[in-house]
This record gives C-alpha cells, structure tokens and sequence, in this order.
C-alpha cells in the first residue's frame, strides 16, 4: 500500500485536518453495475456498467439529454435507480438517501448552479464542512468551548480549501453575488469541504473563457493530487476531457457506446459517428 | 325504516353542500392549475357574491333573478380585478410571495366588509321556493334540487369549455408549459384573466346556491366555506377538474355523514383530518398528477 | 473573517450584550417602581412582548427555514393551554416567593415542551411535503388542534379544557420583567442556534434543498429540529399570554391569529430577527396608540401584506439583522470582525 507523500500536499493541511491520508490500494472506488433508470415509460439511462480507481480523473461525455446527469442522479441519489448495482469503496449504496451518500463520499457540483446564493462564500463552504464539526446543540446555544475549536478548526480549514482558487478573500461576499465563474469553483470547493473520495463535476467549464479553462484543468488536477480523490466530469469542452481525463465514457441515448482513454475515444467510429460526428480530414 | 330515511335525508343534504364545495373546489384547481397559485381569496369571492345578491334585492330593491345575474357578474369581475391588481406584478416572484399574497386579499376582502356592513349576518329569506319532492318518507327541499342541479349543470359546461373550445385548449397549454404556450402565440394575460373569469363566475354560482340553502350572508363566510372547498379540491387532486368535483361531493357527504352520526361539533375536524390523511397518503390527491422537480 | 484582526475579543461582545440587557431590566424595574411605567403601559409591553415571541418564533420556520407553515396559533394554543391548566392543578394562586418563581419557570418551559412535542409530531409527517401543501396541513392541523381543545371534555367526560365556555381562574403572574426576560432568552438561543452548524444547515435548507442534501445535510432532520424550536418558542408565548389574560377561549387561537402572526413576519422581513421584533413591536402599538384605528387594523394589515409582496417582498430590514459589532464598528471603536454577533 502506498501512502499519500506529505509533500505532494499543495494545501496545506492543518494537523487536525478532516482529510485523512488514504489508501491508494486496488479496490476500484466506485462500481456500477447494470444500472439503469426508468421515467414512466422511457427508459433514461441502462445498463450502466462504469468502474473508477481511487484516484483516477474520468470523463463522461455525450451528445445533449444522453442521460449524463441522469448518472450524476443516480450516483448521489437524487433519483433511485430503477436496475442495478452502486458499489462505493465497496459498499452497497442502495437504499440510501443523498445525504448518506454524500457521507459515504461522493459529493457533485451542479450543472445549474446550485450554491446557497444569499449566505457568504464562507457559510457555503462551512455547510460543506458540515460533518468536520460534531458539537451538541445545547453545545451551540451554550457557546461551549468544543463550539469556539471546532468552528475555529473548520473556518481555517474552509480558507484553505478557498485559497485552492485563490478565493480566501471573498470570503465574506454573498456567494449569489460573485461573477459565474467563481460560483462554480465555490461548488467545487464547498464539495471538496465534504471530504468526498470520489467528486463528480457536471459541466464545470460551463460557461468559462478558455484562460478560465485551462485554469480550470490545473486546479482539477492538483485537487486530484492534493486529496488523492478520484474525479469523475460531465463536460463538453473536448479540450479539457482529452487533456486530463484517464478514462472516458461515452453515453448515447443512456448507453455506453465506448469505454477507454482519449485515444481510444478520438479513434472510436461508433463515437465518431454518434458523438463528434464525422471526422474532419487531417484531424 | 325511520333510520334508513334519516340516513338518505343526509346523504341529501350533503350532496347539497357537496355540489357548492365541488362549484368552489373547481376554481381552486383551475386556478392552481395555471399559475400553481393556491388562490386563498376564493372562498371570499363567494362571501361578496353573497353579499350582492342580499345588497341588491335588499337595498336596490331587485328581483332575486337580477340580483343572482348581478352577484355571478361582481364575483366574476372582483376575481379577474384580484388577478390583475394582487397577482400579475408578482407572476415571475417566488411562490411563497404570491401565496402570502393571496392570504392578504382574502384578509382585506374579509376585514373591508366587515367594515362596512359589520360582523354580523345578513339574512336572505325566500330567495327561491318552489315544491319540494316526497319520495316515500323522505323529503328532497327544492333547493337541494336546483343546487344539485345547477352544480351539474355548471360542470357539464365547464368540462366542454375545457376540453372543446379554442380558449379551454389555451388554457391547457399555459397550465402544461407557459411560455411553450406564450411561444405558439397564446396569449398569457388573456388565458389566465380568463382563468380567474371562469373560477370566480363559478363561485359566484356558488354564492348564489349557498344562500339558497343557507339564507345568510357573513364576513366571514367565505373563509370556513373556501378552506372546505379547497380541501375537496386537494382531496380529488389539485389542478384536476373532475378530482374538484369528485372531491367537493366526497367533503359533503363526509359532513353530512359525520353529522348523522351525531358528531357535528367534530365536523370540521373529520374535514381537516381528510386532508391530513391526503396530503400524506397521496399528496397529489386522487387524480392529480406527480410533480418531479429538474435537478 | 479571522485574518481581520479581532480587537475586541468575543468575550467582551457577549459582556456589553448582557451588560445592555442588565442595564434594560434595572430601567424597566426603575421606571416600574417610580410608577413612571403606569398599568396601562405595563400591558402594552406585556403584549408587545408575547407578539415580539410569537414573531420571532414563526421567522425561524418562514425566515430561516423558508416555509411557510399556517397553523403556528395551534402551538401557542397548545402551550398556552398546557400553562393554563398545569398552574391551575398545581394550585399557584396560592403561592409566593421562590415556589412560585420555580412554578412559574416550570410553567413556561412545560408549555414550550409540550408545544415543542406537537411540533415534532406534526412536524414529521407535514415536512414530508413543501411549499403550499405544507402550508395547508399545518393549517389543518392547527385547525384540527382548535377544534380538539374545543371539543375534547365531551369526549374525556370531565374538565379538562372548558371547551367554548373557556378556561377561567388562570393565575395571572405574566408581568413585564418575565416578558422581557423570556423576550431576550427566545432570542438569544434562536441567535446562537442559527449562529452554529445547526443554523447553517437550516438556512441551506431554505436556500436550496437538493444541494443542501448533496452536501451530507440530513434535511429532514434539520427541518424537524427548526421547527420544533418554532412551536418551543410559540408554547413559551401561549403561557405568557395565559399568564396575561387570566383566561383562555380556543376561538382565539384559530387561522386568523396564524395569519396575524405571519403578517408581523413577512413585513419585518421574513430572515431577520430584528425586522420581526421592530414589525411585532410596531403593530402592537400602533393599534393601542390610535385607539380608533382599531377597526381598521386587519384591513390595513391584509393591505400592508399585499403592498409590501408587491413592491418589497423581502419586507422592511430584508434579512438584515441587528450587530453591535456592526455598530461599534461605524462609531469607531475598533475594527472587528463583521460578524452579526448580537446578543439580542
């Protein structure tokens, strides 16, 4: 078993830190198996089969209404799944609801934006250290010291987790009130504060110049490195998923119509023809 | 043989109140229907209906004929008037704003008369009589006739209108996607006026059926009335036409039933206690259809 | 927040709040005592008081945990009655001293905790639905919790309630000094609940639900705990209004009291403490002020509501809350953190 190197660390974390160091053993991180969903009659995603190793980035790509997010659904619990197996760390997930889920450690942003828009960047990412803290509601009221060293704890470790996009400073603005493209970082970073294994990033360059993007692709990276976590990615942006992405699924009409690395994908001509439609000469 | 007609005489009486909470119950759908506003000054719409008719034959001295047409013609036009004045500015706000607004006109509606023609009721003796029918020991008032009957009517014609016309397919559009609708040449104002137009003239009707039976009219009518019928409306499914009327006879009869039973005091319980049961046994009620939120 | 330097330490804030606090009661008892404070205003506080509970108690539902629940009258009736009836059976007409300000005490939180006891079984079954289907069963149920307490000795075969006759003979010990004190415990815990991870994960509720899950919040749960801490506070006010009046009707306690509650909310600005307490206190007085307005008091409350949804939804302070940190910051005292850390 490997342990994660101390130096590798581009956060700093605080020796009470909520990230434990983790393993970076062989048992996949995620599992689906056969997974599949049913709308009334119309059958939104099936068979479903997709493993993820700890600290893999994966792409799922895929035309427009493929069912992309549908699988991001699945996997958090938002819809359950009408077929099929979601093993996490190889627990069974089924019967659970979002929030248990979100424990067990998957945590996602949102391809429509969903922040805590009138509480300040520093509530959204608290809400997201949620479970670091444990004291008591009589705690609480009583403003027992386990408050003031747990609250003290978890607002240092939320500047750290800001300052991975440079955003320790805004901590006290409205988070509804900053510009598009740092709201979807604060996604990331309130995700992030859960302490997930796996974060599952639905369009996360939605939206972004290519400079943001690009940037973007960095720091996905030096998450991955950082918190050794797989990330899994529902993007459109092709430069960005055949950059960092290890493994890619491709989804079309809620199958998997090809598996593989970005080269195998690129060269697929079943994706070709579904997906990046047909192939420009000397590409 | 005594008991089987006091039974049937209840079974009467509350089909007859059943018939005004259905006539009620269908505004509330319609109008949740389209904007999903639970419209809480509907109830209030009836009171000045009621209101109306006791004006008009008390004061201006008409016909009880004249004063009906005018009591359908002030709920229809204090509806669309609520519709244009409280809720157009608010259609693209939260829904809890439009909600609370709601519950401020049906306030100001309830308050404002009370003002003006004090808490107390005002009577409406002998606004319809005619024979009543015997059948066997059991005797059918003539205004549980003609309430049964006008309600009937009035569904009849509202199912066509919904169902047949140019303007029902227009307001089913709007209520399945607004702006698909505004976006195939609908016009949104026009359909949801219309909306409020056919629910209040229907609550007029209502107004009018309930002092037939009644034969008063308080301030404060319309809330206890309103809040049954928008029960039954929950009870058949909010936004379903025939749920409201379904759910509007179930809320008479269960009254009336509870009443033969000798717990009238328990009456508005046994009410209120339905809805708990609905909205956790099947929030949608008994036709209404699922709402999934798009994440 | 904490790499602002923190000139003047937390301790120091809570000490000038409760020094405020201290220095509010000794004016009140001041006044009191050199009979500058006649009966009548003795009332009027008394009622601004229970109404400044009741409101911030129903903002934690509305404000904070964003529905909006109909039926908070029923909570007050339930505390109030269970006041009521626990100072009657334990005979406090008869005593003095410290018993009595025990038997007080003990009054006022069994009330909040039977209030509370309805609210988490209401709460169970009712937070299961949102928006306007939850504001029609709790509406039911404070319907149906009216229509109990007017009916249940017929069904018990012995007094329990009075039914529509009403309870009479209540001790009436509410005065302004355990208003005032009740007043600023209310919301001092509500403060320092929605200052903490518990408070944060309510508010996320309200903000937005599915992410508020994705983030690990237990929804359900949080929703039960806002408002049970709703019907708490609204118990501890029935009690102090059974205290006032000295008798109870349940036609007191229906719908339209809900909606007078909620009208003192929504102008305040549903999420402000302090737009609650301003609103509650304003709309008390100004009714006892212009005596003749009286009448016109729910016709110019239900026009307010409509007025104010129209053209300024988020109410009168929006959720802007009081903070003497704020304060002593503009007046220079020192630079501080901007935490809202008011006491009050």
């Amino acid at each position: 078993m490997k342990r994660y190197n101390e130096n590798t660390r581009l956060v700093p974390v605080p020796s009470t830190s909520v990230i434990p160091d983790r393993d970076v053993g062989k048992l996949p991180i995620l599992e689906c198996r056969h997974l599949g969903i049913d709308f009334g009659g119309l059958t939104a995603v099936s068979d479903f089969n997709l493993t993820i190793g700890r600290t893999e980035i994966a792409g799922l790509i895929g035309p427009n209404g493929a069912g992309k997010t549908t699988v991001f659904n699945l996997l958090t619990k938002v819809y359950q799944p009408t077929r099929g197996i979601i093993m996490l760390d190889g627990v069974d997930t089924a019967g659970m609801t979002t929030a248990q889920v979100n424990h067990a450690g998957i945590a996602r942003t949102f391809q429509n934006i969903r922040l805590f828009s009138r509480l300040s960047v520093m509530d959204n990412v608290l809400i997201g250290l949620q479970d670091s803290m444990s004291y008591s509601l009589p705690a609480a009221i009583l403003r027992l010291p386990s408050y003031w060293k747990q609250e003290k704890v978890a607002r240092e470790r939320a500047l750290e987790l800001l300052s991975i996009f440079d955003m320790a400073d805004l901590a006290d603005h409205e988070a509804g009130s900053l510009p598009y493209g740092a709201q979807r970082r604060l996604e990331i970073v309130r995700a992030l504060g859960t302490n997930p294994s796996l974060l599952l990033l639905d369009e996360p360059a939605a939206g972004m110049n290519p400079s943001e993007t690009a940037e973007l692709m960095e720091n996905i990276v030096k998450i991955r490195d950082t918190f050794q976590i797989a990330v899994m990615l529902i993007e459109h942006d092709m430069s960005l998923v055949m950059n960092i992405c290890e493994g890619i699924c491709v989804l079309n009409f809620g199958k998997v119509i090809a598996k593989g690395t970005a080269a195998d994908i690129q060269n697929n001509p079943d994706v070709i023809e579904a997906y990046l439609g047909k192939r420009k000469e000397g590409e | 043989m005594h008991l089987f007609s006091i039974l049937i005489s209840q079974i009467i009486n509350g089909l007859q109140s059943g018939a005004i909470y259905a006539l009620v119950a269908l505004g509330y759908s319609m109008v949740y229907g389209i904007i999903l506003l639970l419209n809480f000054a509907h109830g209030d719409i009836i009171m000045v209906g009621a209101y109306a008719v006791w004006f008009s034959m008390a004061h201006l001295g008409l016909h009880p004929i004249p004063s009906m047409l005018l009591a359908v013609a002030a709920s229809t036009l204090l509806g669309v008037l609520i519709e244009k004045l409280a809720y157009t500015p608010l259609r693209s706000a939260p829904r809890l704003s439009l909600l609370i607004t709601a519950i401020g006109v049906s306030f100001l509606l309830e308050n404002s008369f009370q003002l003006i023609f004090g808490a107390g009721a005002q009577t409406v003796p002998n606004l319809i009589s005619g024979p009543s029918l015997q059948v066997g020991s059991v005797t059918v008032s003539f205004s549980a006739m003609l309430t049964i009957l006008v309600s009937v009517i009035c569904m009849a014609g509202l199912t066509f209108l919904v169902q047949k016309t140019k303007l029902g397919k227009a307001m089913r559009a709007v209520s399945e996607n607004m702006s698909a609708a505004q976006l195939m040449g609908i016009s949104l104002n026009r359909t949801i006026s219309f909306t409020f137009a056919m629910g209040s003239a229907l609550a007029g009707v209502g107004s009018v059926l309930y002092l037939c039976t009644y034969g008063q009219a308080s301030p404060t009518m319309g809330s206890m009335l309103g809040l049954k019928a928008f029960v039954a409306a929950v009870l058949g499914g909010i936004g379903s036409l025939p749920g409201a009327m379904i759910g509007g006879f179930a809320i008479g009869l269960t009254e009336a039933l509870v009443s033969a039973a000798g717990l009238s005091v328990w009456k508005d319980g046994a009410v209120f206690a339905i809805l708990i049961v609905v909205l956790l046994v099947k929030p949608t009620g008994l036709l209404g259809k699922p709402m999934v939120e798009k994440v | 927040m904490n790499q602002r330097k923190a000139v003047l330490p937390m301790s120091a804030r809570y000490l000038i709040n409760a020094a405020l606090c201290l220095a509010l009661i000794l004016g009140l008892k001041g006044l009191s005592a050199s009979g500058l404070l006649s009966d009548y205003f003795t009332k009027i506080l008394i009622l601004v008081g229970i109404n400044i509970i009741l409101a911030v108690s129903l903002n934690v539902a509305t404000g904070y945990l964003g529905q909006l629940p109909l039926g908070h009258a029923g909570f007050m009736a339930v505390g109030a009655y269970t006041g009521g009836i626990f100072l009657k059976s334990v005979n406090a007409a008869a005593m003095s001293g410290a018993p009595l300000v025990l038997t007080i005490a003990a009054a006022i939180l069994l009330s909040g905790a039977v209030a509370a006891l309805f609210g988490v079984i209401i709460g169970v079954p009712a937070l299961r639905l949102k928006g306007d289907y939850l504001a029609i069963i709790t509406l039911g149920f404070g319907e149906i919790i009216r229509v109990v307490i007017t009916n249940i000795d017929s069904v018990l075969g012995f007094d329990f309630t009075y039914g529509a006759s009403g309870l009479k003979r209540i001790p009436k010990f509410t005065g302004a000094l355990n208003v005032f004190l009740c007043v600023v415990m209310t919301c001092l815990v509500i403060h320092m609940v929605m200052k903490s991870r518990h408070g944060r994960s309510i508010l996320s509720i309200r903000e937005n639900e599915i992410a508020a899950e994705s983030c690990g919040v237990n929804t359900t749960f949080y929703k039960v705990m806002a408002f049970t801490m709703s019907a708490f506070f609204a118990g501890v006010a029935g009690c102090l209004y059974a205290g006032n009046l000295g008798s109870l009707q349940p036609g007191g306690f229906g719908f339209m009291k809900s909606i007078e509650i909620l009208v003192m909310v929504v102008l305040g600005g549903m999420g402000s403490m302090l737009g609650s307490v301003v609103s509650a206190t304003v709309l008390t007085i100004l009714p006892e002020a212009l005596r003749s307005f009286d009448r016109y008091r729910m016709v110019v409350y239900s026009a307010a509501l409509i007025l104010m949804m129209i053209f300024k939804p988020s109410g009168l302070f929006g959720d802007y809350d009081f903070s003497l940190s704020r304060i002593l910051e503009k007046l220079g005292v020192g630079k501080k953190p901007a935490g809202k850390e008011d006491a009050r």
